[in-house]
């Protein structure tokens, strides 16, 4: 169902290599806070104004938003800048995926509950929402305080041969590896 | 090329990708980290084995310039950072590129997982006023560096070309990819 790791490393390979070669390496993490900022300045239009003294040209009351010179403000200002439409349309670049995708005859393409969940915990739904919302909450918090994640530092920072890319990737594998054997042991082979 | 439009193809065709190897899938990321299925381990260290070799063989014959390399900072807060990633990333099966994707394709928990993960990103924005200053941000290893000379960052490696020792390196993890046991099951 899934593509090979030759083909899918080759495909993989080749778009983070057309993404720098054509602008610059992917990255996704900071959109959340572009697309926060975009809420909160349409609840308080202070948030994020015009200055002609900063070097993007925009200015916010936002310590984070306003750092660099702005950049963040001026994303949030214009949302129609490159990483904030290369983000979006990763939506959509999942939903082709998942359509073209040969079925095998009566399988689910997309479950709603993960096997491995099943197995450990049973169907339920509403433990399944709690931990990937809890999840959420810390893997952007964590990806902020990193100054990126799992694209733009493990893939693009390796890729360019990054010392933060390398301590990044080992230090999320090294917590990732005990909590997930801890928390679905118990859940199969992996195999179906 | 329009950047709206290149971001658009290019958007596109990363989550499509990210969706067609099974990044999207949490079955894969947690089996992946419960050490059980090695097939993502393989398709993505081939996937930065390719893309680094594709970059440095460009620079070397000057086809792209270096100013393309966008390397970022070394400091404390990308091991505390990554470890939370890490944390969060074994309990849902999501990161954020992959959670969008799978968002698109439908699934309902990785849509509560980008919920999650605008809040995450809301609170980080406004402490940064307060974490700026501490231990967290002070620079490591000069800040941004890398591993081989690429002519714009400082380099821990003097060896020289630098862009045959990053070919090497890309070599290696492609290597290392292959040799990983393979799990033959859903693969087309």
């Amino acid at each position: 169902m899934y593509w090979n790791w030759k083909k899918g490393g080759v495909m993989l390979g080749l778009t983070f290599f057309l993404a720098v070669a054509s602008i610059k390496p992917i990255g996704v993490s900071t959109q959340f806070v572009i697309a926060d900022g975009i809420i909160a300045a349409a609840l308080d239009p202070t948030l994020v104004q015009k200055d002609e003294k900063a070097k993007s040209g925009y200015t916010s009351t936002n310590a984070y938003l306003n750092k660099s010179g702005g950049k963040y403000a001026k994303s949030v200002a214009k949302p129609m800048n490159y990483s904030f439409v290369f983000v979006l349309s990763m939506f959509l670049g999942g939903l082709l995926g998942r359509l073209l995708t040969k079925k095998k005859p009566g399988s689910n393409v997309v479950r709603q509950i993960p096997s491995v969940h099943a197995r450990r915990f049973g169907n339920k739904v509403i433990l399944r929402y709690s931990l990937t919302f809890i999840s959420g909450v810390i893997v952007l918090w964590g990806a902020r305080l990193a100054g990126g994640c799992t694209s733009g530092h493990m893939m693009s920072g390796i890729m360019q041969t990054s010392i933060s890319g390398y301590i990044f990737a080992g230090a999320a594998f090294l917590a990732a590896i005990p909590t997930a054997l801890l928390i679905y042991k118990n859940s199969g082979s992996g195999n179906e | 090329m329009n950047n709206i439009l290149l971001a658009i193809l290019l958007g596109t065709l990363f989550g499509f990708v990210l969706q067609r190897i099974g990044a999207a899938d949490p079955d894969k990321i947690i089996n992946m980290l419960r050490l059980k299925d090695f097939h993502l381990m393989k398709t993505i260290l081939t996937g930065i084995g390719v893309s680094s070799v594709l970059l440095f063989a460009a620079m070397a014959t000057g086809l792209l310039d270096s100013g393309h390399l966008s390397v970022k900072s070394m400091y404390w807060g990308v091991v505390i950072g990554g470890i939370l990633l890490g944390t969060g990333w074994a309990i849902s099966g999501f990161c954020p590129g992959t959670g969008v994707v799978a968002a698109g394709s439908g699934r309902i928990d990785a849509l509560i997982f980008l919920l999650g993960g605008l809040v995450g990103a809301g609170l980080y924005t406004l402490m940064f006023g307060v974490l700026k200053s501490t231990f967290l941000m002070q620079p490591l290893y000069g800040g941004k560096t890398t591993l081989v000379q690429t002519g714009e960052y400082q380099a821990v490696l003097t060896t020289s070309p630098g862009w045959a020792v990053a070919i090497a390196i890309g070599i290696a993890l492609i290597g290392i990819g292959a040799v990983l046991p393979g799990n033959s099951n859903e693969e087309s």
